[in-house]
């Protein structure tokens, strides 16, 4: 069952070929015994997901299926689940049991969906590697010395691993398509604002967007059309219609324009990727797209410009951690400041305290216009450089990552070279573009990911994209040994 | 040496929304502790703002109401300080674009001079929560302070003036225009001692003559008109001695304390927070077209400026009667709905700016509580016109109806007020007066026309004394001058 997608194990729910229970005991069984090797997942709620199976059962027996319907999923740990630990990958959030549910996690819900777990993240979404969480590194199922990326890389090792079908993962810098790239599966950024951030525990709230992460195109249309959609908690969620992300799957791609921007193929680029990444791009050329060289000038400042402004919201959106009113308290605090000072300390990791160094560097008075402005105005400039692009060509396509899967703790001691990791990702939400990550190639045992961006709201034409290449190619039913046999 | 004080104010003033700014909460006074914090309030992981349009509205009605520019944009920014009330570990706020602009009010002193007190800006904002300091201990005895998130997110314009003010009459008869304004326009309930109007006052003091401000304090959250005219006087004073001992002022924020009448340094410049401000991502932008400001200007009532203006001309008050009845829009209502019924405005007036205020002032409680309406008051008053009772037995109708005895008509009817007009049976009394007093009488006779002036009030008395004081006083007076030719 395991091997399915999650389109096929909605038909067989449809046929009957199992029940929601059945599947769910197969799934948890899968994660019970292969997760301690790969360490995915931080919570799992079983008692609970077995509940909401039957009760999916008993949906369906009443001809009351949603388009979710049984359909096992995991949460990022980063959305808030009444009554479960929502822990941020953190020991600030080890002992805090939400007492709401995420927006996304309403709708999952709402549509039927089963919830196995609560899955693995670098700490409040800051990493490039899943090794700044709090619950230790995820490893990569593909190769268990090397990481899954991050920061969903919990989400991404528990599907490339298939211990369960789908995930919801979130994206500020790259946070789902640079783990799907290195761990062989499907991630979608939505457009910022399509999908609402209420109940989403914010790293930088003007680039966090959720989105889904499965092993293919059409799963994660199935699972988008589900999660967007107005939300009047979240101001900044766009009050306009949801598209059908799977009615336009199979549309030709005749005429269709891919823009490839110089800047994401430097010639640094290792070269095994870059031809995994043209290779792609032929067989879409066969598919009667054409290929457009353009230029996006201003994207080789998105990392600079991105370690402002995200560390800068990040600064001030953790403020709120003071172990006041829940969350982690020191213990025997002497006074107010000794309490704010070591909860604080204590309770939050380093790289989570060196964005909050840097983001309060950006904003201090004296250094604001220097950093935090210039960034925006940089900010400004890529988007303008992506309109501009969007005029002459319909998606844009390059590697998602410019590297394969690199090994743990290989990066551990140089934020720099691990910043770099998403240096073909976070142009993309600094413009707040749409834009996912499809495996593309296995080189040494190891996946390769493309990423293809779209324009504002046109999720549907990139999952079109995805969906055509993943029907004419294998690369994303390609699967890791881990796992295999169980 | 002559020394001039300079005054300028920062005034919180709490929005009368039903609703939080950024929040569904319940703004009202008085609930249990954290029984009005939504997941939002708490600042739970997760959680995000939406704002509260009525918020916005009631801010830009303030801003018309001051004639002042109406942003088209405004932006909200977060203000970053840890402290255990404020939840988020910032303050939504704004800063580089406020909503309201530049604007002018008007005051006037107690000598009736006018002066004008520029407004720099007003800005939306979200109120704290409350820390309290009362006795919570932890299972080991140690003391604890508890926090109520209540207030937190209530919403708050702040008026920051320019430094206009030259002594502390000055400021709080702008503090008291302030307050006049806000109610009257209905965007603040001017409850002070609810926290609803809240003064923040910077004070300096120059030579008289000297261009340049002289180094300012603040003293913080004054909230009654007494306190900050108390707390001024003293921190004029203050710097006043210490510039003259040789000494200097530092800049600082200062704590006054009502009881004791004392203050003393909160902190120092120094010390000051770099608040980090930078607009809110999570946050749109606040736009206004000119429609809206249209549709809120048309919803203003008429201001107490205009209304005063009105009260002088349409009724012929006089300017400090006017003055009182259009400052407060309720005592305002109140009183023309008064004229409305009894047909008399210069009467009207002088009942309710001084029966009805003394016993409204006596009992604490505002005009909306006033037991004897104003259709009552204006009936009454007719009563007074029409002759059917004197002033002075108005005063005891007015009491009556005071403490719910009925409507005046019940009460001259219940307790038989009316007045004595029957001129026959006046006769009889004034006779039996004379008759009683004919030594007082003969000296009355025989007085100059000013030794009279002083013996008639006896007469007067008399007759009032024996027909329990329902005479008619104009008659009497004739009669009486009649009969004691």
């Amino acid at each position: 069952m395991h091997r399915k997608t999650l389109t096929e194990l909605q038909a067989g729910l449809a046929r009957g070929d199992y029940s929601a229970r059945e599947l769910a005991e197969h799934f948890i069984k899968r994660i019970q015994s292969l997760d301690p090797e790969l360490n995915s997942f931080i919570s799992i709620t079983a008692e609970q997901a077995l509940a909401q199976a039957d009760a999916a059962d008993a949906a369906r027996a009443r001809g009351e299926a949603g388009p979710l319907n049984g359909l096992p999923i995991a949460h990022k740990d980063i959305f808030c689940t009444r009554g479960v630990r929502t822990s941020c990958g953190s020991r600030m959030l080890d002992n805090f049991n939400a007492p709401y549910d995420a927006t996304v996690v309403e709708k999952l819900q709402a549509g039927g969906a089963v919830v196995l777990g609560k899955t693995n993240m670098d700490e409040f979404a800051m990493g490039s590697s899943n090794e700044t969480s709090y619950y230790g590194p995820v490893k990569n199922p593909w190769d268990l010395t090397r990481v899954p990326g991050g920061s969903s890389g919990g989400s991404a090792a528990a599907v490339a691993a298939r211990l369960v079908p789908a995930a919801t993962g979130t994206d500020t810098g790259g946070s789902i398509r640079q783990p799907a790239a290195l761990t062989g599966i499907t991630g979608l950024k939505p457009t910022y604002g399509r999908v609402s951030r209420w109940g989403m525990i914010a790293f930088a709230s003007s680039l966090d967007q959720a989105g889904p992460m499965a092993t293919s195109a059409a799963d994660c249309a199935l699972l988008l059309s589900a999660m967007a959609g107005h939300d009047p908690r979240d101001s900044t969620c766009v009050d306009r219609p949801v598209d059908n992300y799977s009615a336009d799957l199979d549309k030709p791609l005749t005429g269709l324009r891919i823009g490839l921007p110089k800047e994401f193929f430097p010639a640094t680029l290792d070269g095994r990727i870059a031809d995994s990444t043209h290779a792609a791009l032929r067989e879409l050329e066969k598919q009667g797209a054409t290929l457009v060289d353009i230029s996006l000038p201003s994207v080789d400042l998105s990392v600079p410009a991105y370690y402002v402004i995200a560390p800068a919201e990040a600064s001030s959106n953790l403020s709120r951690f003071d172990g006041v009113r829940y969350g982690y308290r020191c213990n025997d605090p002497q006074d107010l400041e000794d309490m704010f000072k070591r909860s604080r300390s204590e309770g939050f990791g380093a790289e989570v305290k060196r964005r909050i160094l840097v983001g309060t560097y950006a904003l201090s008075h004296g250094y604001y216009d220097a950093y935090y402005l210039k960034a925006q105005k940089v900010r400004r400039l890529i988007s303008d450089d992506f309109v501009r692009a969007f005029e002459q060509v319909d998606v844009i396509m390059g590697p998602t990552s410019p590297e394969l899967a690199f090994g743990l703790g290989a990066k551990s001691d140089d934020p720099v070279t691990m910043y770099m990791a998403d240096v073909f990702t976070i142009a993309v939400n600094l413009a707040g573009l749409p834009a996912l990550s499809m495996p593309a190639g296995v080189i040494d045992g190891l996946p390769v990911g493309v990423q293809v961006i779209g324009n504002y709201f046109r999720e549907g034409q990139i999952l079109n994209v995805a969906h055509r290449f993943q029907q004419a190619t294998d690369w994303h039913q390609q699967q890791p040994a881990f796992g295999g046999d169980a | 040496m002559s020394w001039e004080t300079v005054i300028g104010l920062e005034i919180h003033v709490q929005l009368s929304t039903q609703s939080k700014i950024f929040s569904g909460s319940s703004t009202a006074f008085g609930a249990e502790p954290n029984s009005q914090a939504s997941l939002v309030d708490l600042a739970m992981p997760g959680t995000l703002p939406v704002t509260n349009l009525e918020a916005i509205r009631k801010a830009v009605k303030f801003g018309l109401a001051i004639d002042a520019q109406i942003a088209k944009r405004s932006v909200f920014e977060r203000k970053n300080y840890f402290y255990p009330d404020l939840p988020k570990g910032y303050q939504t706020t704004q800063l580089a674009e406020p909503i309201v602009g530049a604007g002018a009010v008007e005051i006037q002193l107690e000598d009736g001079t006018r002066k004008t007190v520029r407004i720099h800006h007003a800005h939306l904002e979200e109120d704290a929560g409350k820390s309290l300091h009362e006795a919570f201990f932890d299972e080991n005895g140690h003391g604890m302070t508890g926090i109520d998130l209540n207030r937190a997110g209530t919403p708050l314009i702040e008026i920051v003036t320019e430094p206009d003010m030259r002594s502390a009459e000055e400021a709080v008869a702008f503090a008291r225009k302030l307050h006049s304004l806000v109610t009257s326009i209905g965007i603040c309930d001017g409850h002070m001692a609810q926290g609803s109007m809240r003064f923040d006052v910077n004070v300096s003091v120059r030579k008289k003559g000297d261009d340049t401000l002289g180094t300012r304090t603040e003293t913080k959250n004054l909230n009654s008109f007494k306190f900050m005219e108390a707390a001024i006087k003293l921190e004029v004073e203050r710097q006043i001695d210490l510039i003259e001992d040789g000494g200097k002022v530092v800049q600082e924020t200062r704590l006054y304390n009502g009881d004791t009448h004392t203050a003393r340094s909160m902190r120092s410049k120094e010390d000051a927070n770099d608040y980090r401000y930078f607009p809110c991502p999570d946050l749109l932008p606040v736009i206004i077209t000119d429609e809206d400001i249209e549709a809120l200007r048309a919803e203003l009532p008429e201001l107490p400026d205009a209304r005063q203006a009105r009260f002088i001309d349409q009724y012929g008050l006089s300017d400090y009667d006017a003055g009182i009845l259009a400052g407060d829009r309720a005592v305002a209502d109140y009183f023309e709905a008064v004229v409305t019924a009894s047909g008399d405005a210069k009467l009207s007036a002088n009942w309710v700016t001084g029966d009805v205020a003394a016993r409204l002032n006596a009992a604490d409680i505002g005009i909306d509580q006033c037991p004897v309406s104003a259709v009552h008051l204006g009936q009454m008053i007719q009563r007074i016109l029409d002759g059917t009772i004197s002033s002075k037995i108005a005063k005891q109708v007015f009491d009556a109806c005071w403490n719910g005895e009925g409507s005046p008509d019940q009460v001259i009817e219940a307790r038989g007020l009316k007045q004595m007009s029957d001129s026959g049976e006046l006769e009889k009394i004034i006779d039996q007066v004379i008759h009683d007093n004919t030594a007082q009488a003969e000296a009355f006779r025989a007085a100059d026309e000013g030794k009279q002036k002083k013996m008639f009030g006896f007469f007067v008395g008399q007759v009032m004394k024996l027909t329990q004081g329902k005479a008619n006083p104009q008659q009497v007076n004739a009669l009486l001058q009649e009969r004691l030719k």
